[in-house]
């Protein structure tokens, strides 16, 4: 991508300080964004850091008294009945099932989310951002009267089962309640606009010259789709990824009321340590190994794709 | 802005996918699906979100009686408003910092603490802001509602960010540069031609940033004082006892009262463009 | 900004500088009947206003972490002595308020607050065992309901995902006392919690139209709640596992770091009086422990299973006591195992 606005400056010494003035102007205006945040989300999570080497008090916060547990536990535990040291496959078993989990939902949501922002990105001028009004909508509404209101449709008896056995095509009511099915499409519902708003804000801005060019070329639509379209709206994509993916595998409400809560995720099991568990140090040593972990992707992404934008894609 | 006039055979249009306008169209009735439920149910004459016993008004009567639950809600919009606003102003200046540049020393920096608050889980965000605001509380011994625009306005940050961060990485420099070169002064380069581009973008991170807020529950819960229930705290009570339609009639409410002004916003704004 | 942070200040409500009277109660939602708040207002000309929690765990990190605003606090029973031994609650020695002497006999002496020096009955309930009897008509009135459930429910199940009391069932069933460390015990809970789990559906709140629907059929369950399921459909009965079944109380307790003490103590000893206690009751349809309360009781509560316990099973009740941290501990270990 093209450096907007740089001035071609004399090399050495006044290209320097107009660099660091270019800096300095850039961390400037990232501050009110850094000070909310260092505030409000990330300065507290020191507290987190702190509590998770210390020991668990008694009923529930801490101890102050120095104690790796915190951590080791994350992976190995006594046996509870013989004492022996095991895996603590309970904590790697729950983690599989997020993870895999908000795969899933990411790409249910790529499926649906995409065509959904082109099919915005391509009405008239005026009436896009309408559309995308449209998306934001079912949203205004509590959390959980619209999980309701999904679970009124996956019923035994609800809208889905009706339709189905009117058209034939089952015999028989589908247990959807409380089933994985419904954790997809529960999920898939809630994080849909986080898909769309990116996805959207990247195709309104497609050069679409760039796509006739490619159809000039005999491309066929699947072609220029992927080869043309694609490309240039991967930030968009990413954005819509990270933004549905990593609340995700956090997520624990939507899990638990459309899948019953039968099996823990991932947020659950944090939960529980910080609630009836009264374990903090765990709680804060299992969610800071998913920060960190979560962090590390991020910025492998960020090295990746700023790279590619040094090589001028 | 987007749309220069394109030359097309007829009958064929380079935006057309195969296949994307029916999924579009499916997603749209997928959305409004369960809505039309809810909406349905607030009419309800019984007690049941689910047993349809005839038409009333009785939970509208309900929710008009009821102070707890109005307030909950104008508390609930008025925290989304004035966190998403924030945030998106904020996110904006961010995204103008961090994209269209060279790798500057603190960029990835900058990147990873925007991005934080979607790392952690809510719970974990939570417990550590009531173990700080509660000490800040103490000391200070103010406790209004300007924690919990704080907390909220932190993780609206990285929703708005991202969109508008996509939005300025695709978007073309060249009109930029052109209004540079007709001498415009760079606030001016910024307010006609800058900001226009980006306003997609920035659209988006807004509503993105207001319906979390707006759900949010965990941190809510956490860092809320004496009297500062929102609508989702005050349905997560709800939740282990029972939820009765008056809820589904507040959220109806609020779902058309938003379609009327959003719509309106669009109708005055569409015409300046 | 500022502007935004001159209104936010406005618009919030602070309990500092207050010139009316006031008192904040803090207590699980849905739980605090309108009505018994406009009366006490009335009465009193006190302004109240109520915030919800869901948890107990959530109550407590709150208030401990301080900076709250809260007068009043409504812990369940094996948090009561968590609380007071923390030092959070004040002694208000509700034993020498004028309307003491309605107070049940029965939860005058109780374990968690010996003579009643800090706290006031609220209201208290079981926690049982639900079946739709269309489904399953043998005997309700045992945990086998999910521990080894019959056939005909398998696959219909729901247990209300809240672990003291699904481990005190369990651990009941079993024939050990709650809040045992008894490791050959706790394995055969453990194994037999993880072997019946494959035959429930779900562990979730809030499920009174399912059950009311039939997607579900059975399960572990609040009295009151199912009470509301009876109302909707009259296949629903509650049973009491002979082999113990969980008593819980949930009790009114002022906060040491009270702003309005005098208005907190006037509420303890207004919900004492038979006719406020009873529309406690009659809001989220569980017992108050207020003798003569019942006289101002809906009628379908006098007689309702739900709430009226059968004699033959009244003495298979058990309350859970504050268990020992580390027993704590091992519960949460073998819960996580359950729900891994």
């Amino acid at each position: 991508m093209s450096e907007m606005g740089a001035t071609p400056y004399p090399p050495g010494e006044l290209e320097r300080e107009a660099r660091a003035a270019d800096t300095r102007r850039r961390w400037l205006l990232s501050l009110p964004a850094l000070v909310i945040i260092i505030f409000a989300a990330a300065g507290p999570l020191l507290v987190m850091v702190v509590y998770s080497f210390l020991t668990p008090g008694d009923y529930g916060n801490v101890k102050w008294q120095f104690s790796l547990e915190g951590w080791t536990n994350t992976i190995v535990q006594r046996d509870i009945f013989d004492d022996t040291l095991i895996w603590a496959d309970a904590h790697l078993s729950i983690f599989w099932r997020s993870l895999s989990l908000s795969l899933i939902t990411t790409l249910l949501t790529l499926i649906f989310g995409v065509p959904t922002a082109w099919f915005i990105a391509t009405q008239p001028p005026g009436k896009r951002e309408f559309w995308l009004f449209l998306v934001t909508v079912p949203f205004w509404t509590n959390l959980l009267v619209r999980t309701i209101a999904i679970q009124e449709l996956i019923r035994s008896e609800g809208v889905i089962n009706l339709v189905l056995l009117k058209l034939g095509i089952i015999d028989a009511p589908l247990q959807m309640m409380f089933t994985d099915f419904a954790i997809g499409f529960g999920m898939t519902y809630v994080y849909l606009p986080l898909m769309v708003l990116p996805v959207y804000a990247a195709v309104d801005k497609l050069d679409f010259r760039l796509v006739e060019a490619a159809h000039d070329l005999y491309a066929s639509r699947w072609t220029a789709f992927r080869r043309v379209i694609l490309p240039l709206i991967k930030p968009g994509i990413i954005a819509g990824s990270i933004l549905v993916f990593i609340p995700c595998l956090g997520a624990y409400v939507t899990p638990r009321v459309l899948g019953g809560g039968k099996n823990l995720m991932f947020g659950n099991l944090i939960e529980l340590q910080f609630g009836q568990g009264r374990n903090w140090p765990l709680g804060a040593a299992l969610s800071l190994m998913l920060m960190v972990a979560v962090m590390v992707a991020l910025i492998w992404y960020v090295r990746v794709t700023s790279r590619e934008q040094a090589d001028g894609r | 802005m987007a749309d220069r006039p394109v030359k097309q055979p007829k009958g064929y249009s380079v935006r057309t996918l195969p296949g994307f306008a029916v999924l579009a169209l499916f997603t749209f009735f997928a959305l409004y699906a369960p809505i039309t439920i809810l909406v349905a149910y607030s009419f309800n004459a019984g007690t049941s979100l689910a047993i349809w016993e005839g038409f009333s008004l009785r939970w509208y009567y309900q929710a008009a009686a009821n102070e707890a639950v109005q307030d909950a809600a104008i508390r609930s919009l008025y925290l989304a408003f004035s966190a998403a606003t924030i945030a998106t102003i904020a996110a904006t200046m961010a995204a103008l910092a961090t994209t269209r540049t060279r790798h500057f020393p603190g960029k990835t920096m900058i990147y990873a603490l925007i991005n934080q608050p979607l790392m952690v889980p809510e719970i974990v965000t939570a417990v550590a802001l009531l173990i700080v605001f509660a000490a800040v509380k103490v000391w200070t011994g103010h406790t209004s509602m300007i924690y919990l625009i704080a907390a909220h306005t932190a993780f609206c940050v990285p929703f708005a960010y991202l969109p508008i961060r996509a939005r300025l990485e695709t978007m073309d420099t060249s009109l930029e540069a052109a209004a540079q070169d007709l001498y415009a002064s760079p606030w001016m380069t910024f307010r006609r031609v800058t900001l226009p581009l980006m306003w997609p973008g920035i659209v988006a991170g807004l509503m993105l940033a207001f319906v979390i807020s707006l759900d949010d529950v965990v941190i809510t819960e956490f860092v809320k004082s004496a009297g500062q229930d929102t609508l989702p705290t005050y349905m997560l009570g709800q939740l282990r006892r029972v939820v009765t339609p008056e809820v589904n009639a507040i959220s109806t409410v609020i779902l058309v009262a938003g379609a009327i002004l959003v719509t309106l916003f669009f109708r005055l704004t569409s015409r300046r463009g | 900004m500022k502007k935004l942070a001159i209104a936010a200040t406005a618009l919030a409500f602070t309990a500092t500088g207050a010139l009316a009277q006031e008192l904040n109660i803090y207590n699980w939602g849905n739980y605090t009947n309108p009505k018994l708040i406009e009366k006490f207002e009335a009465e009193t000309g006190i302004k109240v206003t109520i915030t919800d929690y869901d948890s107990n765990d959530t109550a407590l990190a709150k208030v401990k972490a301080g900076g709250h605003g809260f007068d009043i606090v409504v812990p369940s029973a094996s948090y009561v002595p968590i609380w007071v031994g923390e030092g959070l609650l004040a002694e208000t020695r509700p034993d020498q308020m004028e309307n003491f002497k309605n107070v049940d006999p029965v939860w005058v002496n109780v374990d968690w607050d010996p003579g009643r020096k800090y706290t006031v009955p609220w209201q208290w309930g079981t926690t049982g065992v639900v079946v739709n009897t269309k489904y399953y008509d043998g005997d309700i009135d045992t945990s086998a309901i999910f521990m080894d459930p019959p056939d005909e429910l398998k696959g219909k199940i729901n247990v209300v995902p809240e672990m003291g009391d699904v481990m005190g069932l369990a651990i009941m069933y079993y024939g050990g006392k709650p809040c045992t460390d008894d490791k050959e015990l706790l394995k055969k809970v453990r194994d037999g919690l993880v072997a019946a789990k494959q035959h429930w559906l779900g562990m979730d709140y809030g499920n009174i139209e399912k059950f009311a629907k039939e997607d579900l059929w059975a399960g572990v369950n609040w009295n009151g709640s199912t009470f509301r399921m009876r109302l909707q459909n009259e296949n629903i009965k509650y049973g009491y596992p002979k082999e113990g079944y969980v008593v819980w109380m949930d009790s009114v307790g002022v906060l040491k770091d009270a702003q309005n003490m005098d208005e907190a103590k006037a509420f303890q000893n207004f919900i004492m009086d038979p006719e406020n206690a009873a529309l406690i009751s009659e809001f989220a349809r569980y017992a108050n422990g207020i003798t003569g309360s019942e006289a101002f009781m809906p009628e379908d509560m006098k007689t309702a299973r739900e709430i009226q316990i059968p004699a033959e099973l009244k003495d298979k009740g058990v309350f859970i006591p504050t268990c020992a941290p580390e027993t704590q501990a091992l519960y949460t270990r073998i819960w996580t195992d359950l729900q891994k």
